[in-house]
């Protein structure tokens, strides 16, 4: 078929796709792999050349785009194992000497055909949150005032274009799919951030205590990396952590984890990871560090726990000095 | 070449074999080093979640002592390499913040001025050394041993950070390495993914999962064993192997996981004992025996 039109173009590239197929037609649901070659100008996305493929090779391949643009969000895809809006890549970047590419549907979410995906699940984690603004007050006359520099602050955030990139890659979304997920969570944000917002306090304690909630995020960055708009989830969660320790919630593993990390080091100007541990499970929590012992134990036995008084970096005292300096300066 | 080492809070403490093995096979390849025993923890971005400009000042610090010398950083830990590569970059791209840093640091006579490199032993290796010029140092080739690349988070990400346009064979490193050695690369989804520890306090089941999932994926699909540049992902996919294999899979931790210099040194013909492989929780015995079964040159 691309035969036919040989000639009419002077430049093009050749683009060897593989492509991972679903049908949930065929006998209770098939996966397999199918293999495409286009011809498509050097400029073109990925987009570009699976529209190709659907218009000149195979009708029956399901695939969802809308703006071409990067607005809309639709066309959110795995290529070569990494989530992308398929409209935003160039094919000749990722494959600059021609070399195959792999398509898939994004992951963790539901595969209703081909490269299309559910939304429900993007959108019940992002329900979760109640993502509209909650003020506590009317106004006694005119809008709700915000000033500029409130407004820019979050427009990280506002720049989510719902693709759902993030929740394709997300690590631990892979393993746990009560986890709220970094889009959801960099939404919860925009809103504890938002000066008109009256129910920051609850938020950052909802997603403090809740299961699947803040504290889940592995800190892995591939939210970060895969991001097609730069909002950045994990720098937000990030920020939510530090709002929800400084709004007062100190319940959870995870702040003591990063405290006794914080002080560990302005200690001994090092990590002490038997206090890590412990600290961590929480002095009182019995059943914890019982579960932790055992570890300990064949550690020891191969020479390799970590010593009972904490190493210190020679120059411990000097380290102090510094966290006072800085803590000193932040009152 | 002649670094300013940093070792890494890791492999001076729950990994030691990792300090050792490393400090071998620097001096089998005559790499000179002066280790900075002054500097603090890089704070594994633990720390920065708390209070992210003190991440930065300890770091800067480091570098500040490492420029005085004049010899760029090693370190042996992704981690180590991902948090100093981001303070790095941070102060580098906005000289303000970098005069903000620096005047914390005047009361120890310090100064930064943003010329200090971190590199990763693995890093250094390739780029500083040469695969070539490494494997010189080989008596043995590992033939049919296939090893699993398992990089850490802070290897791979944030590139811009650890500066991957500029130095494109950062993105295989682990890959090449073993190709080096003479092994297979064993090529699994896992190998740029989370191993969980940062979780491992926090939520255990889901840092559990993930240590089953790529050990027992790699295992899978035939790996003798796995390598790592990250002693925090040695420390939950070695340590907490046996547990997560019989809660997840319900299966026995078959899957050694090996740090790079172990990797260098079983080629350079070292022991066992050497390279500290019997201090590991998942044994090492049967790569080390079929590493011993190779042909030797001299
Ligand atoms: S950084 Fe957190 S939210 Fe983002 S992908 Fe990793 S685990 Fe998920
Ligand atoms: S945060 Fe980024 S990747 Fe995630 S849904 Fe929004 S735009 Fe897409
Ligand atoms: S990041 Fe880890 S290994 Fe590196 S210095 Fe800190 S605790 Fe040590
Ligand atoms: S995989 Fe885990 S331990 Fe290793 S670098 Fe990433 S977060 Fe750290
Ligand atoms: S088609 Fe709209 S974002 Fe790609």
């Amino acid at each position: 078929m691309p035969d036919a039109k040989q000639g009419t173009k002077q430049e093009t590239m050749h683009v060897n796709l593989k492509v991972k197929r679903y049908d949930p037609a065929d006998s209770g649901g098939k996966t397999w792999w199918q293999e495409y070659e286009v011809d498509i100008h050097p400029d073109s996305t990925v987009l570009d050349a699976l529209i190709e493929v659907r218009e000149q090779n195979d009708g029956t391949l399901a695939m969802r785009c809308a703006c071409r643009a990067s607005i809309c969000g639709s066309c959110g895809m795995k290529v070569n194992g990494s989530a992308k809006l398929v409209c935003k890549t160039r094919a000749i970047d990722v494959s600059p000497n021609g070399e195959q590419m792999t398509i898939e549907p994004m992951g963790n979410q539901h595969v209703v055909k081909d490269l299309v995906v559910s939304l429900d699940t993007f959108f019940a984690q992002i329900k979760r949150v109640e993502p509209f603004l909650q003020p506590d007050h009317v106004p006694a006359q005119g809008e709700y005032i915000a000033s500029n520099a409130s407004m820019e602050n979050l427009l990280t955030s506002m720049n989510c274009i719902m693709c759902g990139c993030c929740v394709s890659d997300c690590t631990v979304l892979e393993v746990d799919s009560n986890f709220i997920g970094p889009a959801a969570l960099a939404k919860a944000w925009r809103f504890t951030e938002d000066p008109r917002d009256g129910k920051r306090d609850e938020r950052l304690k909802m997603l403090n205590d809740e299961d699947g909630g803040m504290w889940d995020c592995t800190r892995c960055m591939k939210c970060v990396d895969v991001c097609p708009k730069g909002v950045a989830p994990m720098d937000r969660i990030m920020e939510l952590r530090e709002a929800a320790i400084q709004a007062g919630n100190t319940n959870t593993p995870g702040y003591h984890h990063t405290e006794s990390f914080y002080n560990s080091v302005k200690k001994n100007g090092r990590l002490d990871e038997t206090r890590l541990a412990i600290d961590s499970a929480g002095w009182t929590n019995l059943p914890r560090l019982l579960d932790l012992a055992p570890i300990g134990i064949a550690a020891m036995r191969k020479g390799k726990l970590p010593p009972l008084f904490p190493h210190k970096a020679e120059d411990h005292k000097k380290v102090k000095d510094l966290y006072e300096s800085v803590e000193g300066e932040s009152k | 070449m002649k670094y300013a080492f940093y070792p890494g809070c890791v492999a001076r403490g729950g990994a030691p074999e990792l300090y050792d093995s490393a400090l071998a096979v620097m001096e089998r390849l005559g790499i000179e080093h002066v280790e900075l025993t002054k500097a603090a923890c890089t704070g594994a971005g633990v720390l920065q979640e708390k209070n992210l400009k003190m991440g930065d000042i300890l770091n800067v610090r480091t570098f500040a002592m490492a420029e005085q010398m004049g010899l760029p950083i090693m370190v042996l830990c992704s981690t180590c390499q991902g948090v100093m590569a981001q303070a790095n970059h941070r102060v580098k791209k906005d000289p303000e913040y970098l005069a903000e840093v620096n005047k914390h640091l005047a009361a120890e006579g310090l100064e930064y001025k943003g010329t200090t490199s971190v590199k990763h032993l693995l890093w250094a290796l390739i780029e500083d050394i040469g695969l070539d010029k490494l494997k010189e140092t080989f008596t043995r080739e590992l033939t049919g041993m296939n090893m699993a690349p398992f990089y850490g988070c802070y290897m791979v990400r944030p590139t811009d950070a650890l500066e991957f346009k500029a130095n494109p064979t950062r993105e295989t490193s682990l890959e090449d390495l073993i190709e080096a050695v003479g092994g297979t690369v064993t090529d699994f989804a896992g190998k740029t993914a989370c191993c969980g520890f940062p979780i491992l306090f926090i939520n255990q089941a889901n840092s559990m999962k993930m240590v089953a999932n790529h050990t027992g994926t790699a295992k899978d699909l035939g790996a003798d064993a796995m390598v790592t540049p990250c002693p925090l992902c040695h420390l939950n996919l070695d340590g907490y192997q046996p547990k997560a294999r019989k809660q997840v899979r319900g299966d026995k931790a078959d899957l050694p996981v090996i740090h790079v210099p172990q990797l260098i040194g079983l080629a350079m013909g070292m022991s066992e004992k050497a390279l500290g492989l019997q201090k590991h929780i998942v044994s090492t015995k049967e790569i080390v025996r079929m590493a011993e079964a190779l042909p030797t040159r001299i």
